[in-house]
């Protein structure tokens, strides 16, 4: 016998009823069930409205007015689109964002192919692979002011331990080993750091694909008597593929607006070399009080995220479902 | 049910009139500053103030990287954490015109305190806005100002100063010009002492806040540079960017480039302490401020390090450090915060926070007959203070600081460009930033 779950429910509310003084008692029977829904979730929206909707509807509003929030008596005035003209037609947030762009085309790059080989290889079952696996997962566990802050000290040309390690293979003295504060190497130098925190995070989306792969089709390949590198492009790849660009997606929104481990490693130097997007608007907003204009910046960077992210689901829906 | 109640009622009472005095007198007052060694002499000062007035201070340090935002933030956002603030010199312009400050000069003519009591500079530096006019927003509470500290010991040794000699023709000194220091510290660079490689000279080369900016305008004021016309305010062609002041940008990044210990790209005052402390450098620029700690050194003090004021070049300038201690409009504890002011700039009080490890601005310190020989310090930071000069401070100085740091860090860190494009860039965004003040 079968007991139907609106029984169960309909005892509960009767017995809460029971136990709810008489007035509130009527008032709660005579909302709808539309209404009980909504009141359930009133306080998340509340919270939503507060702290996600409302700054952005703000901040849409701010940037179109020429306001600076370390003038709070002054005149805030309506520029218009003035703001976001400017943001556009700025050389330097465009040098920034060439920056970002270079620093999400090779961490995501690096960490796609190292992260899905780890993968490859974990899931080859073999002895003390649950040891490696966790082994691998520790950098992405660490705070990444912590990453941030032990890699600076291992790139210290004097004492790091990078640079010995680098001056040992290669016969370069240490002295000359200047990961940060070499224009040319500290670009490289917050990729190296990126990639070995977050290729375990790709690893781990990569495996959870490969690990949904079912058996008989390999050993359907094997009957065909299709090689290893067939099955590897032909079933591995296409049937991991929807997860590779999931986590790809994850990655590019992650380091579209990285912050913490640019401002710990280098703070966008040397000069502006690693000043990726949210470092100019960091100091647009907090250090030169350009409320307004960083405002609009603070808008374009999310236009083109939502947009480039929409593109990019769709073209992930399309690949699920083929 | 009442005779429950009863009982609890009565303690509670009880309880409430225990507490009553206590109440109205522990009153607390909160006094923001950075974190840094000045500010734990002032905690251990400031417990006469307590002793004396019952009123318990409480103290909000942030370090100095963080310092202006977390600081300027709480003040944009018109908060009552700060009773009191030390707000660095630069501030006082933005803090008085937009009513962050309590303007004090009332209140110094009711408690018969006066400005001329102080160093004219800190006067000019942390307490007026606009500048060179009788208007107080703070009282001057930390005389600093960029100086050089040198390795002393190495400097006496025979071997060295022989050497020295026969290559530069001169003896080694402190250096009296900015081409003595720049000698000397390619003298030093990478030179073998007692078995350890050592560098020339640490010089500030920080991005993210104030440092760049802070060390090359200790060479740019020495070679000509002008903030301005002097005759025609906010004038700034030929005046940032004159033929004089690129020299002076060409040197910094020429001591930069050959003087400087690898991978110090980066550097303010803790890292140039470090860079000193650990004996990786002959020679190290940094405010005054960390002379105490440095004397006090078990590895590079005492007899170790020797101390100089800012070498000149055509003219003789030094960056201007310190702060004043104002009084936060937005306090209810105004009346408090005043007291805690009014004791401060006492003779008494001024002498012991000298004697403390603070940098007392009132004269009857610094002109007092023992005071060059109270410290080591004590003469390179007086002649120091006689020659200070200050970055704007004009309400719009963040962005204007923001502006300085990025053009100069992108020339002699980056190596991006020349001198003379970093100056003429600097000047128009200088411009810019005046002209969307409606100051030009």
């Amino acid at each position: 016998m079968t007991t139907s779950p609106h029984t169960y429910a309909d005892k509960a509310a009767e017995a809460a009823v029971r136990a709810t003084p008489e007035p509130l008692v009527r008032r709660v029977r005579a909302l709808s069930d539309k209404a009980i829904a909504w009141l359930f979730i009133a306080p998340t929206i509340a919270l939503l409205l507060a702290i996600n909707i409302f700054p952005l509807f703000w901040a849409i509003y701010l940037s179109f007015t020429n306001y600076r929030a370390n003038r709070p008596n002054a005149e805030v005035k309506n520029v218009g689109l003035g703001n976001y003209s400017r943001v556009l037609n700025d050389p330097d947030i465009w040098a920034s964002m060439q920056t970002t762009a270079h620093f999400v085309f090779w961490t995501i790059l690096l960490q796609t192919v190292i992260g899905f080989a780890l993968a490859y290889l974990i899931d080859r079952k073999f002895r003390g692979h649950a040891f490696w696996t966790t082994l691998i997962l520790i950098p992405m566990m660490l705070s990444p002011a912590v990453v941030g802050n032990f890699w600076r000290f291992l790139y210290e040309p004097q004492i790091g331990l990078f640079a010995y390690a680098v001056s040992f293979l290669t016969g370069i003295p240490t002295s000359e080993i200047q990961m940060l504060g070499s224009v040319n190497l500290a670009p490289w130098a917050i990729i190296i750091v990126d990639t070995w925190m977050w290729t375990p995070y790709v690893m781990l989306i990569c495996l959870a694909g490969l690990r949904s792969i079912p058996d008989y089709i390999y050993e359907a390949a094997e009957v065909d008597r299709a090689s290893n590198w067939r099955q590897f492009w032909s079933i591995t790849v296409p049937m991991a593929l929807p997860f590779i660009m999931l986590a790809v997606l994850f990655r590019g929104i992650e380091n579209f607006k990285m912050f913490d481990m640019v401002n710990l490693l280098t703070g966008g130097g040397p000069g502006s070399t690693t000043e990726v997007a949210s470092i100019t608007l960091k100091r647009d907003a907090f250090e030169a009080w350009a409320t307004g204009r960083s405002s609009a910046f603070a808008i374009v960077l999310f236009v083109a995220v939502f947009g480039l992210a929409n593109i990019y689901v769709k073209a992930l829906n399309r690949v699920k479902q083929r | 049910m009442l005779k429950q109640w009863i009982p609890l009622l009565g303690a509670t009472a009880v309880c409430a009139l225990m507490s009553a005095p206590q109440a109205a007198k522990a009153e607390q007052l909160t006094l923001c500053w950075a974190a840094w060694d000045p500010a734990n002499a002032l905690v251990e000062l400031s417990k006469d103030f307590t002793t004396k007035t019952g009123i318990d201070m409480k103290f909000e340090f942030v370090p100095w990287t963080s310092y202006a935002d977390r600081f300027l933030n709480e003040l944009n956002s018109r908060g009552k954490l700060c009773d009191l603030i030390i707000g660095d010199s630069q501030w006082v312009g933005g803090a008085a015109e937009n009513g962050h400050y309590v303007k004090l000069n009332d209140f110094f003519a009711k408690e018969g305190i006066s400005m001329d009591d102080f160093v004219p500079a800190t006067v000019v530096g942390y307490s007026e806005w606009p500048k060179n006019t009788p208007n107080y927003w703070a009282l001057p509470a930390m005389g600093d100002v960029v100086g050089w500290t040198y390795r002393k010991d190495w400097f006496e040794r025979p071997e060295i100063q022989k050497e020295f000699k026969a290559k530069y023709g001169w003896d080694l000194a402190a250096p009296k010009t900015y081409d003595q220091l720049k000698q000397i510290a390619e003298f030093f660079q990478k030179r073998e002492i007692d078995g350890k490689t050592v560098y020339g000279a640490s010089i500030y080369t920080e991005r993210g806040s104030e440092g760049i900016t802070m060390g090359v305008t200790n060479v740019l004021y020495d070679w000509g540079f002008m903030y301005e016309n002097p005759k025609k305010p906010y004038d700034m062609q030929g005046y940032v960017n004159s033929p004089d002041a690129v020299k002076g940008l060409e040197f910094y990044k020429s001591l930069y480039d050959c003087c400087t210990p690898p991978g110090a790209s980066n550097v303010y005052m803790v890292e140039s302490a470090d860079a000193f402390k650990s004996g990786q450098v002959a020679m190290q620029m940094n405010f005054a401020f960390t002379w105490p700690g440095l004397y006090k050194d078990e590895k590079v003090g005492g007899d170790r390090i020797g101390f100089f004021p800012n070498p000149a070049e055509k003219y003789h300038f030094a960056q201007l450090g310190g702060q004043g201690i104002s009084v936060v409009s937005y306090s209810d504890k105004r009346d408090a915060a005043l007291q805690y002011i009014k004791w401060f700039a006492q003779p008494d009080v001024q002498a012991k926070w000298w004697q403390f490890g603070g940098y007392s601005c009132l004269k009857a310190v610094v002109d007092a007959p023992d005071f060059k020989t109270s410290q080591p310090y004590a003469p390179a930071f007086l002649e120091s203070m006689a020659i200070v000069k200050d970055f704007w401070a004009e309400p719009s100085y963040a962005e204007l600081l923001q502006a300085m740091q990025k053009r100069v860090h992108d020339y002699v860190v980056a190596g991006k460009g020349t001198a003379k494009e970093a100056l003429d860039g600097l000047e128009k965004d200088w411009t810019e930033i005046f002209e969307e003040d409606g100051k030009i």
